[in-house]
């Protein structure tokens, strides 16, 4: 059996799952009878997983999203899309990996895909540049929302990803102005725009494919305006502070639902999505389905104010006497 | 985002954001010691190097607007502290401290008034309220300028001063982006000028924004203008970044602005582009 990354809080499961799997493999080659066994420590298995996974600090869950095993873009693309093809370039400077985009359908849904793409093991990592877009990204993202506007065709988003590149060849080729063009085309796009937060929700680079008509979070997903260690390393003057402050910016799907923020908390497999990427590819779909023929018929002159409205409404403030 | 950096030693908002007391002081950039009274004469740009200090903006919004014909927008609006935010000191702790300390309840003003007899929409951001930082109520008056400016159909214009999104309110903050993003789509569905003007510094989501959305880009000579904050670039790449790197000088040549021109002819160079595109 492989040996699996385990984030601290998930090694007495592992552990148990471990031992599951030996037994199933004495059970196997011998006469000993231990079904009953492996069943009572599957169901012991079962609750452990409940009882962790359901009083996860804010922290705990950041960790979860970003859980070196956890399902990327591509694992959901190749899992619940037919006929997709995959389209590159900026058509100005570059074709950036960071951000996938293409066309496809979701049970026969035809739809247009953009998502950020992270990277597994080292040299994938680095090619994915660890899913943080360059600018030519962002704007190859932009020009297939521009495509499925013009052919009516509705847009998915898979949102992944620490934050826009904070690069010197970013800066230089408007990191800025990309996100800023893709916010005021999405505002409005004539088509229905469906984000699903999958991972790592990453402050502007994360919004920079994420105004929607609905969106979604996985329960172990976080969005956030600033990474807990860059508010960190701001506010307390050290990055390790990172946990306090996850829990000081709310940055968890059911935080976010609870403040208004996001439309709907998507459950994920026992354990999280990592432990069972068929099960939570099944969710992603079983979800996209539901919005995109929810919103199929919607006219224009209430889909596009209807997902301005709910922007404007967001914020809060009270009135004082000047 | 937010990448907003705090002066080493820490000072008051009061102190950063105005020309410091006494007779006479030292210009920042080039080291000329200029009287006081000279310098505001000149709108606090050093006549030796054209260094811009750091205005607030009641100065931006006297420079701009024809005396006496500002109404302000909305300058009831406070922030509240929607997530019960304590670093090492409340969030609320914080607004309170920067409401005494600069005058307004936040980090933005937003009203209607005259410019060389002109009816505009005007937003000017002020950096001494909390770094310029935009939360809730600084997305909620842009977007009401902008609605505004819409429905009267005038020319908006926004000076920016920002260290980006407002940490301590979270994804509200973020959200502002959107909120403001499409205020100023509809906006621009009617043909109107929306002007943006950059000062020292533009950082994070502002720039991320409304900033970068300008129909035209103005800058301040010398304003540090970019996504991600020079420290947190410098921590990334791992190495010192070239001069001038991320000074409007260097966006005018990479593309991303205008123009840049100079605090003192800032009004007539508005007025004639409004006049250009308008009349």
């Amino acid at each position: 059996m492989n040996e699996r990354f385990a984030l601290d809080f998930e090694k007495p499961i592992i552990e148990l799952e471990k031992k599951i799997e030996e037994m199933k493999i004495i059970s196997g080659s011998s006469e000993i009878e231990l079904e009953d066994d492996i069943a009572r420590l599957e169901k012991k298995a079962d609750k452990l997983k409940k009882d962790i996974y359901s009083s996860l600090t804010r922290w705990q869950r950041a960790q979860v999203a970003r859980h070196p095993d956890r399902p990327y873009s591509l694992d959901y693309i190749n899992r619940i899309m037919t006929d997709f093809v995959e389209l590159h370039g900026d058509r100005a400077f570059a074709d950036d990996p960071a951000i996938i985009a293409g066309l496809g359908k979701i049970e026969d849904r035809p739809v247009v895909l953009v998502a950020h793409q992270k990277g597994r093991g080292t040299k994938d990592k680095l090619y994915r540049n660890f899913g943080m877009p360059n600018p030519e990204g962002y704007r190859k993202a932009n020009r297939l929302m521009q495509l499925a506007a013009r052919f009516g065709r509705p847009i998915v988003s898979l949102i992944d990803t620490p934050g826009a590149y904070p690069g010197l060849g970013a800066e230089e080729r408007g990191q800025a102005e990309a996100i800023a063009v893709n916010l005021m085309t999405m505002a409005k796009l004539p088509v229905p725009f469906i984000a699903f937060v999958i991972g790592e929700g990453g402050s502007g680079g994360a919004l920079a494919i994420g105004i929607a008509d609905r969106i979604f979070m996985f329960e172990n997903s976080i969005y956030s305006v600033i990474s807990p260690e860059g508010c960190a390393s701001i506010l307390y003057r050290d990055a390790a502070q990172a946990p306090k402050a996850a829990e000081a910016m709310k940055i968890t799907a059911g935080d976010l639902h609870k403040l208004g923020l996001v439309d709907e908390v998507i459950e994920e497999p026992l354990g999280g999505a990592h432990r069972d990427p068929d099960a939570a590819a099944e969710a992603v779909k079983m979800t996209l389905i539901a919005a995109l023929d929810e919103l199929k018929n919607k006219p224009l002159d209430s889909l596009i104010p209807e997902r301005q409205e709910k922007y404007f409404r967001i914020g809060q403030w009270e009135q004082v006497k000047t | 985002m937010a990448w907003f950096q705090k002066a080493k030693k820490s000072l008051s908002p009061k102190e950063r954001s105005q020309v410091p007391d006494g007779l006479w002081i030292k210009c920042e950039n080039c080291g000329e010691i200029i009287f006081r009274r000279e310098l505001q004469k000149n709108h606090s740009v050093c006549q030796k190097c054209r260094f811009h200090f750091r205005i607030g903006s009641r100065e931006y919004i006297e420079l701009l607007i024809d005396e006496g014909s500002f109404r302000e927008f909305n300058a009831d609006l406070k922030s509240v502290d929607p997530l019960k935010f304590k670093d090492t000191k409340r969030y609320t702790e914080r607004i309170q401290k920067a409401v005494k300390a600069t005058g307004i309840n936040d980090a933005i003003r937003t009203g209607v008034g005259l410019m060389n007899g002109r009816k505009i929409i005007l937003g000017v951001m002020d950096f001494a309220f909390f770094g310029g930082s935009v939360g809730s109520v600084v997305g909620e008056k842009i977007t009401q300028a902008a609605k505004r400016a819409k429905e009267g159909e005038y020319p908006f214009i926004l000076v920016c001063a920002s260290g980006g999104m407002r940490m301590q309110e979270g994804m509200f903050s973020l959200m502002q982006m959107a909120k403001t993003s499409c205020a100023l789509a509809d906006y621009s569905e009617k043909n109107l000028p929306f002007i943006t003007l950059l000062t020292h510094p533009t950082t994070g989501g502002t720039t991320a924004s409304f900033a970068m959305l300008g129909d035209i880009i103005v800058a301040e000579p010398g304003a540090l203008i970019g996504f991600a904050g020079p420290r947190v670039i410098k921590q990334t790449i791992g190495q010192d970044l070239p001069p001038g790197f991320q000074r409007a000088e260097f966006l005018l040549q990479r593309g991303f602005i205008d123009f840049i021109e100079d605090r003192s002819k800032m009004k007539e160079t508005l007025s004639k582009v409004l006049s250009n595109l308008c009349d």
